[in-house]
């Protein structure tokens, strides 16, 4: 099952706080997390690498990513 | 990919790494020792609690006449941020996350910041000259940003901006050129506007070019690899990730050989420049201080650098701090190298009621 986080117009640390913490519940999975800024971009994919998911980046329109984690 | 995009992405990569967030701390760490080489007051190659300070005095916003100098650092770092975020096509103007609270939480920054003298940069770079006295500021520091990350875990959130029109995002770029014209062109009106102390601390300078150009390269970098002291010390403790604090260390690090190298390095309590030794007030003046930081998201030079990427919010967070510091001078809050200001305690005290309440009542229900 694919879950989804949108953490666009969020201001530090929530996307990575919001990210990380729905990663731990997760444990494996896949999980997009639409984001609407570089910053929150490095921030999340930086964060998931940490706790050893993949990291695919789909860029969208208007500035948005869609950040696809993913673990087995 | 064209050459040019390629480019971009290494220097993408780069500043994403951990040896990026490493240069970009140890960079400032160098030019802020020479600046201080070159002019600026002891231990104050980058403060941008004073240099906003210095600048509300040079407008005659406070009439303290020893702080009183249109820093151009502050200018520097916000339009090196501008060219980075649109050089990377990441400018993008948004507001609308609690612009009027966070007005106040950069007021009760800036108030707690001059209690201590300093502001999370230059608190560093104060251990970094060996000035001690910034071992309780920074151990306030610490403690305001863990008091934050409880607030944060329990739900505190000042909510999500959204798009705006870009000429909300590029407010503070353009009063950072138009600070410079003045700077360069100094009118010298009848008022005395723009004042410009002669003697203490606002006296000190270095080189307008020098400074300037330095400013420009640390607000890029910093764009690029998001250097932040507060969120280095808050994603410790919230996330266990020390990544952005890797670029704090080796800003003292670097602060510290390069002092070593010019003979700047005096340890001690006593005696330091622009300094006070209250050890209680130095500790509960940076407490109020890093609160502040956290709850708005990041320390004051993360702030001028979101400022200049679009962010209007994090720009009304810095007038806050502008406003704080005529506040501060003009209701003697402010310390100087002879102790605390008569209201500063006071202050302090007021600011972390406010602090509590904001911290307590914005919170996303779970």
């Amino acid at each position: 099952m694919v879950e989804r986080l949108d953490v666009r117009g969020l201001s530090c640390p929530q996307p990575i706080f919001k990210t990380q913490k729905k990663l731990w519940e997760m444990k494996r999975g896949v999980l997009e997390v639409l984001v609407d800024d570089g910053t929150a971009k490095q921030n999340v994919t930086r964060t998931a690498e940490r706790e050893g998911w993949k990291v695919e980046i789909k860029e969208l329109e208007h500035g948005e990513f869609l950040l696809i984690l993913s673990k087995d | 990919m064209s050459q040019k995009n390629e480019v971009l992405e290494l220097f993408n990569k780069f500043f994403s790494s951990r040896v990026g967030i490493i240069f970009t701390g140890a960079f400032i760490g160098v030019v802020a020792a020479i600046l201080q080489h070159e002019g600026n007051p002891g231990n104050m190659g980058f403060c941008m609690a004073c240099f906003e300070r210095d600048i509300a005095g040079a407008l005659g916003l406070h009439r303290t006449e020893v702080v009183q100098y249109l820093r151009p650092e502050i200018p520097g770092i916000i339009l090196g941020a501008f060219i980075a975020s649109v050089v990377f096509k990441e400018f993008s103007a948004r507001t609308g996350s609690a612009p009027v609270v966070r007005f106040v939480l950069g007021f009760f920054a800036m108030i707690g910041a001059l209690v201590f003298l300093g502001c999370p940069w230059r608190a560093f770079l104060r251990l970094a000259g060996g000035d001690w006295n910034a071992i309780l500021g920074l151990a306030g520091l610490a403690s305001g940003v863990y008091i934050g990350t409880i607030f944060i875990k329990n739900g505190f959130n000042l909510g999500r901006n959204r798009k705006t029109y870009p000429l909300a995002g590029l407010i503070l770029p353009a009063i950072a050129i138009l600070l410079m014209v003045l700077l360069i062109w100094d009118p010298s009106l009848e008022s005395g506007v723009p004042f410009q102390s002669i003697k203490g601390p606002g006296s000190q300078h270095a080189p307008i070019a020098l400074a300037f150009g330095v400013a420009l390269a640390v607000g890029f970098f910093a764009q690029r690899s998001r250097f932040c002291t507060v969120a280095g010390i808050r994603d410790t403790i919230l996330i266990r990730d020390i990544h952005l604090l890797l670029g704090a260390i080796a800003l003292v690090v670097a602060a510290f050989l390069t002092n070593l190298i010019l003979g700047q390095f005096e340890p001690g309590f006593e005696g330091q420049p622009v300094a006070h030794h209250d050890h209680l007030w130095n500790y509960l003046g940076m407490l109020l201080a890093g609160l502040a930081f956290v709850l708005a998201g990041g320390c004051p030079g993360r702030q001028l650098v979101l400022s200049g990427e679009g962010d209007a919010d994090a720009s009304i967070f810095v007038l806050g701090m502008v406003a704080g510091a005529a506040f501060s001078h003009n209701f003697t809050i402010a310390s100087s190298p002879s102790g605390v200001g008569d209201w500063g305690p006071g202050a302090v005290i007021f600011g972390l009621v406010v602090c509590f309440i904001i911290g307590f009542t914005m919170r996303e229900k779970a």
